[in-house]
């Protein structure tokens, strides 16, 4: 089936089998490989992108289910000059060690930050919860996407 | 100039790749011509395998080929063990497919190639199998029986016992004033790694060469086994270390895998590519700590330890994988952790069972014993009317007896001994950082529904296997340096830390390193790998000894260059001066020196956790209040990724405390088949976490002073929550025997004190 939506900020058409998940149309279709797929039954939150601003598991719904959506993922919230604000922030409190869960971890922070950016650590937690990384035991996240509200106030 | 890298909170240059979705992980690796590999595994605990049938696979649009057992010349090649291998576990080791029997649910039966994945795992429904069922082993009270056994040569499903000794400890017994006798168990756990594993295969018909991608943790290692096993000489295979999305001691151990995928592309001449998806990882990647302890504490009336004799028994799983051995001999060694117990007698026996084999995770045996010994020392305390911190600081290790001599494990190693520390003062400091002495009146309160109880524990970590690492050190062509390592990495953070070792010992800014290459087997001679918390040590050492044969290799050309004697050539940044001239050290470009850091003895991080939980005892839930590790780590490198370590293996070991358990049935059937069944920690279970990290007592045995530090969080996890409960609940006579501390156990254990008090 021909599917078209935007991701980050160009329209694409892609043919694509009804069955295809978003997840492995955007890494192998489109070979955008920075969303990662961890367990294809929406626990661990690695594959997460965002769908007309919202976050959204991509190993759960359908490449064709996009159809006229626009879609984020971590190379759209990623630029060659310099790291992000809530990506500097990720370094600083080492929030990432092998860096597998690291995007979903972004497109979530970032999809929160910009609806909420007077959040509290537990609403951050909250919401965080969705998202499973096995090296860092969270503190670090945490300390980052907190630092990060402040590059996201208008 | 004088750098001071070393001991810097360093940013890690990893972070720019991994933060913008750049890293290249095995899977993200595209290969024009690929093959889709999946993989038919048993449904079936124990039978024997009668039939494979696949031609109706076959016929299905887009099947390449199915490739079983009967396609290896001489049968299916055995997976021999990396470390402890024993002629004793030959029997039991693994072929890399299943030929004439199936010992596990997971186990391997045939490959399907295919063009798509999702059309090679609907051909795989198309597999008929017969399986003829042999009575299920699923746990090792019925291994012992011996009535059902899965190997039938060696007739037993004990493959081995490690007889840890140490003194007499029969005599100390026998004339002991007190003696507790305690009963425990552990979860079955597994080193999830956030990135499922896969292996591509690339084969080259006119070089006759084979191309491995997917490579992690001890790829030199796992090249020669494929080497044995495949026919090529060594030269011939080339492993790739990708970005690895995490380790813990399970990913990059051989598994069946790791021959199949090869061989199917050297087999149907294409490349071919096999990703795990969760549920294939849950039953196929290493599982570990099932293990139950009978144990014996003797003890004088002061509350000084004499002995402690035990036996303890792991379910082992199917077959003898790899590292398979580590966690049961750990367990027996460790079992005394920083304690000075003169005399030690345990016995540990590994049983088969038709479960996934066992294999490390990170902390392997340490965990179990931590959990054990320090369980038993609280109920010891208890028993003599001492303070348990007193009973802990009386029998601690003193820095004046070291090196203290440990048990000795038979049948496999020579003795081995503790390196350096005053174990008491990370004691004394997590009970300083907490403020124990304000919190102390809070033991066992029950306060607006919840008890309030304290947990405390001392643990040991070992770390820096032999015997050798390598590094080399190359100048490129734009004058910059790059560090080649035989190490991998698996997310720790190794480029950032290695890149800070060499800056600082060849006296450039930290940029003018400008690349650390690991793990893939291209780069150095020889290379061992990243496993019991050894890269910093031995792959830093190696790094400082080649960074001096680079200043040597270096003076000598640059002297004759510049026609100066070498001792008079220095390197400053960019440039190579001597004898009043000066070349830009590009013009060096290719210049490499390699250097091996050799060693045989290991070394001993240590350190306390002190915990203040809560349970709701109708709920069976506990809440961490506040949790403080300090652990001594002889030389923190890099205080910001230790930090990392050991707050990253603390979640993990919570986990494994309150949390994760792999359960099978009693025909051996699979159960916690999804994470939705096998539990992880996330960002709201534990969330009041903290550590110190100390450098007081360097280690004497490597020139950084450094000691492994990847294992301290996870390994006194278990037993310090246990503790906290106990003290928690004290009012009700709970005490935690088993992990993990479910809310169905602790709601048991209440339910069971509760009617104790009533008889």
């Amino acid at each position: 089936m021909t599917t078209k939506f935007e991701v980050n900020g160009k329209p694409v058409s892609v043919d694509v089998e009804p069955r295809l998940t978003l997840a492995d149309c955007l890494r192998h279709e489109l070979r955008l490989t920075g969303t990662h797929i961890g367990c294809e039954h929406g626990v661990c939150g690695a594959c997460t992108v965002l769908v007309d601003g919202e976050a959204v598991r991509s190993c759960l719904i359908l490449a064709v289910q996009a159809e006229g959506t626009k879609i984020t993922t971590v190379e759209g919230l990623s630029n060659d000059a310099d790291l992000t604000p809530l990506q500097k922030s990720f370094r600083k409190h080492h929030a990432l060690q092998c860096g597998f869960c690291t995007p979903g971890f972004i497109t979530t922070a970032h999809a929160l930050l910009t609806e909420e950016p007077d959040c509290d650590a537990d609403r951050v937690r909250e919401v965080l919860s969705g998202n499973i990384c096995r090296c860092t035991g969270y503190i670090g996240i945490v300390d980052a996407v907190l630092e990060a509200r402040a590059s996201y106030k208008k | 100039m004088k750098n001071t890298f070393i001991g810097a909170p360093m940013e890690r240059r990893e972070d720019l790749r991994f933060l913008r979705g750049r890293g290249e992980y095995v899977d993200d690796v595209a290969m024009p011509g690929l093959l889709y590999a999946v993989i038919l595994r048993s449904s079936v605990a124990h039978g024997r395998l009668v039939s494979i049938d696949a031609s109706a696979a076959l016929k299905v649009p887009g099947v390449h080929s199915v490739i079983t057992g009967a396609d290896m010349p001489g049968g299916p090649p055995i997976i021999p063990m990396r470390l402890q291998p024993l002629p004793e576990f030959k029997p039991f080791e693994q072929p890399v497919i299943a030929h004439e029997k199936v010992r596990y649910v997971g186990e391997p039966i045939a490959v399907l190639l295919a063009t798509s994945a999702a059309i090679g795992e609907d051909a795989l429904e198309a597999i008929a199998v017969e399986i003829e069922d042999l009575p299920p082993v699923a746990d090792w009270q019925t291994a012992a029986k011996n009535q059902s056994v899965l190997f039938e040569k060696p007739g037993t499903n004990r493959s081995l016992v490690f007889q840890a000794r140490k003194g007499e400890a029969d005599a100390a017994f026998a004339n002991a004033p007190y003696v507790r006798r305690e009963y425990f168990r552990t979860g079955r756990h597994y080193g999830l790694t956030m990135e499922p594993r896969g292996v591509m295969a690339t084969w080259d018909d006119a070089t006759a060469k084979l191309t491995i991608y997917g490579a992690a943790k001890v790829p030199f290692f796992n090249r020669r086994i494929l080497s044995a096993q495949i026919g090529l000489p060594v030269e011939q295979i080339e492993m790739i270390e990708n970005d690895v999305g995490g380790g813990y001691g399970a990913r990059g151990e051989f598994y069946p895998e790791d021959f199949l995928i090869p061989f199917a592309a050297r087999h149907v001449k294409r490349p071919v590519k096999w990703i795990e998806d969760r549920r294939e990882n849950l039953m196929a990647m290493n599982h570990a700590r099932e293990e139950e302890c009978d144990l014996e504490v003797a003890c004088a009336r002061d509350g000084t330890i004499l002995a402690i004799r035990g036996e303890v028994h792991t379910d082992m799983g199917a077959y003898m994988r790899t590292n398979g051995a580590v966690g049961a001999r750990n367990v027996s060694q460790f079992m005394a952790g920083p304690y000075r117990v003169p005399h030690v007698k345990i016995d540990s026996s590994l049983w088969m069972t038709n479960k996934t084999p066992v294999g490390t995770y990170r902390g392997p045996g340490r965990f179990e014993a931590n959990f054990f010994f320090e369980r038993m020392i609280d109920m010891i305390a208890a028993d003599l009317g001492i303070d348990r911190i007193e009973l802990r600081r009386k029998n601690l290790i003193k820095s004046v007896e070291q090196p203290y001599p440990i048990a000795h494990v038979q049948p496999t190693d020579a003795k081995d001994e503790y390196d350096s520390g005053e174990y008491s003062e990370t004691l004394d400091r997590a009970l300083q950082e907490i403020d124990w002495p304000k919190l102390e009146k809070l033991q066992g309160k029950l306060i607006d529904g919840k008890y309030h109880g304290l947990g405390v524990v001392c643990f040991i970590e070992g770390g820096a296997a032999g015997p050798k690492e390598s590094a080399r050190i190359e100048v490129n062509k734009d004058g910059t340096l790059s560090v080649y390592m035989g190490t991998s990495s698996v997310g720790q953070g190794v480029e950032t830390v290695f890149a800070q070792i060499a800056a600082d010992a060849l006296e450039v800014p930290i940029e003018r390193i400008h690349q650390v290459y690991h793990g893939s087997t291209a780069y150095v001679s020889d290379g061992y790998g990243a496993y019991h918390s050894r890269s910093t040590v031995m792959g830093g050492s190696a790094v400082l000894d080649a960074t001096n044969n680079f200043m040597a290799t270096l003076r000598q050309a640059a002297g004759k260059r510049m026609g100066c004697a070498e001792s008079n050539v220095t390197l400053d940044v960019d440039k190579v001066n001597g004898g009043g001239r000066s070349m830009a050290l590009k013009e060096f470009a290719g210049l490499t020196a390699e250097g091996a850091f050799l060693n045989k003895k290991h070394t001993y991080s240590y350190g306390a956790h002190v915990a203040h939980i809560t349970v709701d005892a109708k709920l069976g839930r506990i809440e961490i209040v506040d949790y403080v590790v300090v652990q001594d780590v002889g030389r923190a490198v890099n205080p910001l990724t230790v930090r990392g370590q050991v707050l990253g293996s603390l979640v993990q070991g919570l986990g494994g405390a309150v949390l994760e358990d792999l359960k099978y049935d009693e025909n051996g059937q699979f159960l916690t088949g999804s994470l939705a069944d096998y539990l992880l920690p996330t960002a709201t279970d534990f969330p009041n976490l903290r550590c110190v990290v100390l450098d007081d007592y360097p280690s004497p045995i490597n020139p950084l002073g450094a000691k492994g530090a990847g294992e301290g969080g996870i390994i006194a996890a278990g037993g310090c929550m246990s503790n906290a409960v106990a003290n928690a609940l004290q009012s009700l006579g709970a005490e935690p025997r088993q992990l993990p501390l479910s809310p169905t156990y602790i709601w048991e254990l209440v339910q069971a004190g509760r009617k104790q008090a009533a008889e």
